[in-house]
């Protein structure tokens, strides 16, 4: 009947289908939506090819093996060592610290947010911790540095760290990624059909339980899409460890020494005076080319659950 | 009535307090006076007694003036034009309008006796005892046997679950089509064995009452017939309340039947629904005593 009727109502609207007319508004604003989304294709491609050439002149110079196992990271020392160990270990690091801070703080704010928090409340702190992942992380980074780790760990807690350490860098780093976990967990524990809470509620469960046992289950792949969004978000961090864990590339996995990662090296060593064209110089494409699998990595699995979670309800 | 319980129920309800087979043992913690229990049989017992019960979700009411009692072991439909307050009164019933920011309940709701809105009782105690199926199944993401543990499960009653589990399902009439496949997802149930499964999944934490909201809407009739059927069964053992559109089954399956109506305020657009008449099914459907109730039970509105 609905079907019928809007097909009547549209035959009555248009009396003449004949008189077809070229819309040169929409030509105008639909070229210009094309030329965005190719100048961003374009840009990717651009950024990975500038990216690929001087990686693979590198492996002409160092072997993909030496580079991926060698424990020894001094590139512009002499002779110089080109084992990238020293700072995955670093990046591991620091991304495990700031993931330990981040899940549950991230999670537990949103659950917060979306089982508990009335309307209101979710109205105001939802923007504000957005607002929170846009603060640079340079600001992040010099308080881990000034205040974190003179203060806190050292003052605090009687920690005996190093004044560039693991740990602060990584706790600081962990709280700036709790507002990406926190927004898009909270997402996604939203997107759980009210339907199904008043099914549990109807129950007897408590508001815990539904939290706990229906709806966070229910939106899995989206929290795990928001944990896996802040790993690659830690993994590229470069401002905090730079400045917070200081530039020492070491094997050890004690968090209260310096350390060096994948992205501190590339800021530290592409604002310093290597030559360009010189093994030295490509090695910062090499790392830059590592960490970008490991993000790409981290994002297709990212989009992979997400797109899990959007089939079981729409 | 006990003559019509069936093996297992026995077992189950040994623990009730004599007399108890329609409440449940955790049923006795509402019911203070003692005269409920004692007297079991006599003829007509309230489960909830609702006395000019007013439900707001803003400044004005959703629905009003709604005066009358649930029996023990029948079935109550209620019916009216759609916007009259049905799932808004039936929600009230176990305390579901709590969930919603903003809606108030005033009047009495007396649930054995005992006021529901009363400051101590707990909700979630409330909704133990007073089960709810909704209008669209809304089975969990979950396998058939853990959508019908889910609530034994939260409610830590552990043990013996693979018997609570085929109980519910037998009570439901589901268990031959699903005893083969009760780990796999419930989604992949069609729409009527997905409803009974939220009615399993009801009876499987023992509750007093159920309250059903238009559960037959979004099913064919032949599945509406089995859950039609199903009602009948239950009401041995349980209070049913029944939100219905469907006059044909309000007065082949209800006992009593509430008449709900919507008025329009004069100065805005305001709709209120109120009671008209609460009476015996039959009495509403062949002799109504107001002249909207029969417009509507003939179909002349509505
Ligand atoms: N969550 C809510 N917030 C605000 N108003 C609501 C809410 N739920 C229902 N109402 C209002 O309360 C009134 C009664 O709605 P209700 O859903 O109880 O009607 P109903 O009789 O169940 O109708 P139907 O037969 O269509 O299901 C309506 O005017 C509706 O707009
Ligand atoms: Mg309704």
């Amino acid at each position: 009947m609905e079907a019928g009727s809007t097909t009547a109502a549209g035959a009555r609207a248009v009396p003449s289908l004949g008189a077809a007319r070229r819309r040169y508004g929409e030509d105008v604003v639909k070229g210009i939506l094309i030329l965005a989304t190719f100048l961003s294709i374009l840009t990717t491609t651009g950024i990975v090819v500038a990216l690929l050439v001087p990686t693979i002149e590198f492996f002409g110079d160092v072997g993909v093996w030496e580079f991926l196992s060698g424990s020894k990271w001094t590139p512009l020392f002499e002779p110089p060592s080109f084992g990238v160990l020293p700072l995955l270990v670093g990046t591991l690091l620091t991304t495990g610290i700031a993931m330990l801070v981040a899940t549950p703080l991230g999670l537990g704010a949103a659950i917060y947010l979306s089982e508990y928090a009335r309307p209101r409340v979710r109205k105001t702190i939802k923007p504000a911790l957005e607002i929170l992942a846009g603060v640079p992380t340079i600001v992040f980074g010099y308080f881990a540095l000034t205040f974190f780790t003179p203060e806190i760990l050292r003052g605090l807690f009687n920690a005996d760290v190093n004044i560039f350490n693991v740990l602060a860098a990584g706790i600081v780093m962990g709280f700036m990624i709790v507002p990406t976990v926190a927004s898009v967990a909270e997402d996604a524990m939203s997107a759980v059909p009210q339907s199904l809470r008043e099914g549990a509620f109807g129950l007897g469960a408590s508001k815990l339980s539904v939290s706990l046992r229906v709806v966070f289950p229910a939106a899995l792949s989206g929290i795990v899409a928001a944990i896996v969004l802040g790993v690659s978000r830690a993994i590229g961090e470069t401002m905090i460890v730079l400045i917070a864990a200081g530039q020492i590339a070491s094997n050890s996995i004690d968090p209260r020494e310096p350390h060096y990662s994948l992205a501190s090296f590339i800021g530290a060593t592409a604002k310093g005076d290597v030559p360009t064209g010189s093994t030295e110089y490509k090695t910062i494409f090499a790392v830059g080319m590592l960490l970008f699998v490991l993000t790409l990595v981290m994002n297709l699995i990212s989009i992979r659950f997400v797109r899990k979670y959007r089939q079981v309800y729409e | 009535m006990a003559e019509h319980v069936t093996e297992p129920e026995d077992k189950q309800r040994e623990a009730a307090p004599a007399g108890g087979v329609g409440i449940p043992d955790q049923g006795a913690r509402f019911s203070r006076d003692g005269e409920t229990e004692a007297e079991p049989r006599r003829p007509r017992e309230a489960i909830f007694q609702l006395e000019k019960v007013v439900v707001s979700y803003g400044p004005k009411p959703a629905v009003r003036d709604v005066t009358f009692d649930v029996g023990r072991n029948e079935i109550t439909a209620l019916i009216g034009p759609s916007g009259c307050g049905k799932s808004t009164l039936i929600r009230c019933l176990n305390r579901m309008n709590d969930l919603i920011p903003g809606a108030r309940v005033e009047g009495r709701v007396l649930y054995h006796g005992e006021d529901l809105y009363a400051p101590n009782v707990d909700a979630v105690e409330v909704r133990k005892r007073i089960g709810m199926v909704f209008q669209k199944p809304n089975p969990f993401p979950k396998s058939i046997y853990d959508n019908i543990a889910f609530g034994p499960r939260v409610l830590g009653r552990k043990q013996n679950l693979d018997e609570t589990v085929e109980r519910a399902l037998t009570q439901a009439a589901l268990w031959d089509e699903v005893k083969d496949r009760l780990k796999t997802n419930a989604f992949g149930m069609s729409g009527g064995q997905q409803q009974r499964l939220c009615i399993a999944r009801c009876l499987a934490v023992n509750p007093d009452v159920i309250l059903m909201d238009e559960p037959c809407s979004a099913l064919d009739p032949i599945s509406t017939g089995k859950i039609e059927d199903l009602m009948m069964e239950l009401k041995r053992e349980y209070s049913i309340v029944i939100v219905t559109h469907n006059m044909q089954q309000a007065a082949r399956v209800s006992d009593k039947t509430a008449f709900f109506t919507v008025e329009l305020a004069s100065d805005d657009d305001h709709r209120t629904g109120r009671v008209v008449e609460f009476d015996d099914t039959e009495k509403i459907f062949t002799n109504p005593a107001d002249s909207r109730t029969e417009a509507y039970v003939t179909g002349k509105v509505g």
